[in-house]
């Protein structure tokens, strides 16, 4: 087992004296091959005038991966030239993969700049026709949905883990549990939404619109990823430190509350964070619960309330007139939530660290 | 003497079923059990609740024009025909990164090129909708469908016309795929780091190249990992709703048809389009839509949980 924990080998890298037979492909060969197929990329669309950017990079790519395979091929040997086109090959898929974030963040920050100022933060929609305009009713909404859902959703989640891990066992409940909350993760979020729909309609009356539906979609999307990451930490606790408090004669009850959530609070708080994550961008569960509202409306028990996801959808799709307005209300609202999304994962991970027994930090 | 009656006293330390005679300790594994019965309820309401609201579209059926079989048809064509093609495209691309990430990158970036991917994950689907119609979809009609047409017209798939907006079931399958690419990776790297070292070592000591090795050894090491991984992104696929209803132009038609603008849309954004705007038995009938989804995702996914479990027994032999 000794070597399991050394290094992960690499292959080694073809260094002069490592291949009897062939030659090596030099650095200088490399380089000049990368750039000679970005020319060939550009030559690809210049003679039709304006850039083409995705003719640019596929043809580039498609030059550069055949190119050093040659290269290497005449060099090198059949062998090493495959594996250097494979190693092309997965390098420019990551880079091909990154294009789609990079060109998310840098579209929602630079059309999302215009409207961020403070106009956009203090007024809602309330007979708001063209410019103007704000999203603190999205916010306020947001906030209030989301805070809801988790309330419903924290402590039955941590709770059922308790049971999986402390108390379930074997038993069948416990496997039936297990399995359920798999088929949970995979509900379609519109489906969760319809279902909120179903259940208030059938208790209020048809087209029913409330912050609480929605929160109670949310809730459903939740549970199963609060449960999985609380059971995950749970698990991680060692049993010495159960046997310890029990051997001291501490009742269970005391035990998992006192010693095992605990130590275990720091990863459950960060699944907890990281659910909300998830479900905050949820657009179309509240779409068919929480609906549009074009005020502020802060009782969730009544009434159509707007969030941000929702908000997005509309202003975007419906922009009214003139369509500029709108739309940039849309991106600034798209950007207002994606940095919410990332202050909870730098949340998480502050949390994380704080919470963590001092035992273990 | 007080020690004398301890050790009866004291109830089992390790025991199962400890409900023992303290109040505490039931109130608590009684709470305990009830929050998990409660899931047990929960889905089942879910699943009684649809039913329920999805059944009027049923009873009443002949107050509509068209039957439900007809009606659901072409959108779950539209719902698996474009979960399809997201994972085409998705695949080759989540594997190449996951080997990226575990087997080529630096070994000290690689765990910020994992974080990385996962941002992915974390940005709101409304806003892949939004940059998908305005950013992605205008590129392609204007450089790639164009091209399409006139090239590979001959495959059906790309008969054409060609969209002028992009708005095609192959834009929405592109964003699609940006968005389960991070579950087929996450779970593909770990299958990928999971590979016995000595199997590796084996490997490159016999000279083989790092091909060679990831062919020899970890391939067929995480294939099923891969697999399940791809599963679940299929499953996510499926639900997927704003990205599509933004993006797609929907008409009510079944076609293989890939880059025109008479797409078949999918369940969920058929809904998440008609339902603000629908009352009365359309509601319900909605509703019935979105409870074949239910029953379509919930069959991937256990064919998912399935293939993973089989895999992972099968590589203990």
């Amino acid at each position: 087992m000794s070597i399991a924990t050394a290094e992960r080998p690499t292959a080694v890298p073809p260094s002069p004296n490592s291949s009897m037979v062939h030659g090596t492909l030099g650095r200088g060969l490399h380089i000049g091959i990368g750039l000679g197929a970005v020319a060939l990329g550009a030559l690809s669309w210049v003679p039709q005038g304006a850039p083409n950017w995705a003719r640019w990079i596929v043809v580039g790519i498609v030059a550069y991966c055949i190119g050093i395979y040659t290269a290497s091929r005449r060099i090198e040997g059949k062998r090493r030239a495959t594996d250097r086109f494979v190693t092309a090959v997965v390098t420019c898929a990551f880079g091909v993969v990154a294009f789609p974030l990079v060109s998310v963040v840098w579209t929602v920050v630079s059309k999302g700049a215009a409207r961020f100022d403070t106009e956009f933060f203090t007024s809602d929609m309330r007979s708001v026709v063209g410019e103007g305009g704000g999203i603190s009713h999205a916010i306020v909404g947001t906030i209030l949905v989301t805070l809801v859902a988790a309330i419903m959703s924290v402590p039955l989640g941590v709770f059922t883990a308790v049971y999986l891990v402390e108390y379930g066992g074997k038993s069948r409940l416990a496997k039936a549990i297990t399995a359920m909350v798999d088929v949970m993760t995979g509900i379609p979020s519109i489906v969760a939404g319809l279902f909120a729909y179903a259940l208030f309609v059938l208790a209020f009356g048809p087209g029913t619109r409330s912050g609480l539906a929605g929160a109670v979609a949310l809730a459903v999307l939740m549970t199963p990823v609060v449960v999985r990451s609380s059971e995950e930490m749970l698990r991680l606790i060692p049993n010495e430190l159960r046997e310890a408090s029990l051997a001291l004669g501490v009742p269970k009850w005391k035990t998992v509350t006192k010693v095992v959530i605990p130590t275990a609070i720091s990863g459950i708080i960060t699944g907890v964070t990281l659910a909300v994550a998830r479900v905050i961008g949820e657009t179309a569960p509240l779409l068919v619960t929480a609906g549009l509202a074009q005020g502020m409306n802060k009782n969730p028990l009544d009434g159509r309330m707007t969030t941000l996801p929702v908000f997005i959808y509309y202003q975007y799709v419906q922009p009214g007139l003139p369509p500029e307005a709108g739309q940039d209300r849309a991106w600034t609202a798209a950007l207002v939530l994606i940095l919410m999304v990332i202050v909870l994962f730098v949340l998480a991970r502050i949390l994380s660290t704080i919470l963590k027994p001092k035992g273990l930090r | 003497m007080t020690t004398v009656h301890l050790p009866t006293e004291e109830q089992p330390v390790s025991g199962e079923s400890a409900s023992t005679s303290r109040l505490g300790d039931r109130l608590f594994g009684g709470i305990a059990t009830g929050a998990g019965v409660l899931i047990l309820v929960t889905l089942a309401a879910v699943a009684i609740f649809l039913l329920a609201e999805a059944a009027p579209s049923f009873i009443n059926a002949d107050e509509f024009t068209e039957s439900f079989t007809s009606y659901v048809a072409p959108l779950v064509f539209g719902t698996i025909w474009a979960a399809f093609l997201a994972l085409l495209i998705a695949m080759p691309f989540a594997v190449a990164v996951a080997l990226f990430i575990s087997h080529y990158a630096p070994r000290r970036i690689a765990r910020v090129l994992g974080d990385f991917i996962d941002l992915l994950a974390a940005i709101p689907s409304v806003v892949y909708g939004i940059w998908g119609i305005s950013v992605l979809a205008p590129i392609l009609a204007r450089s790639v469908y164009p091209w399409l047409e006139d090239n590979l017209g001959f495959i059906p798939f790309f008969k054409g016309p060609a969209s002028s907006s992009g708005r095609t079931i192959m834009t929405a399958a592109m964003v699609l795929a940006v968005m389960i690419l991070p579950i087929i990776t996450a779970i593909s790297r770990e299958v990928f780091l999971q590979t016995p070292r000595l199997h590796e070592e084996a490997s490159l000591a016999l000279g083989a190249t790092r091909w060679e090795m990831i062919r020899q050894a970890v391939l067929p090491y995480g294939r099923s990992g891969v697999i399940s991984g791809a599963m679940l992104g299929l499953g996510r696929a499926l639900g997927e709703t704003m990205a599509v209803a933004i993006i797609l132009s929907p008409a009510d038609v079944i076609t293989f048809n890939v880059i025109s603008n008479q797409n078949p849309n999918t369940i969920a954004a058929n809904i998440a389009l008609k339902f603000p705007e629908s009352s009365g038995l359309d509601v319900n009938r909605l509703i019935a839509t979105g409870l074949v989804l239910f029953v379509i995702t919930f069959g991937v996914n256990i064919l998912a949980r399935r293939v993973a479990n089989a895999g992972f027994s099968g590589r203990e032999g």
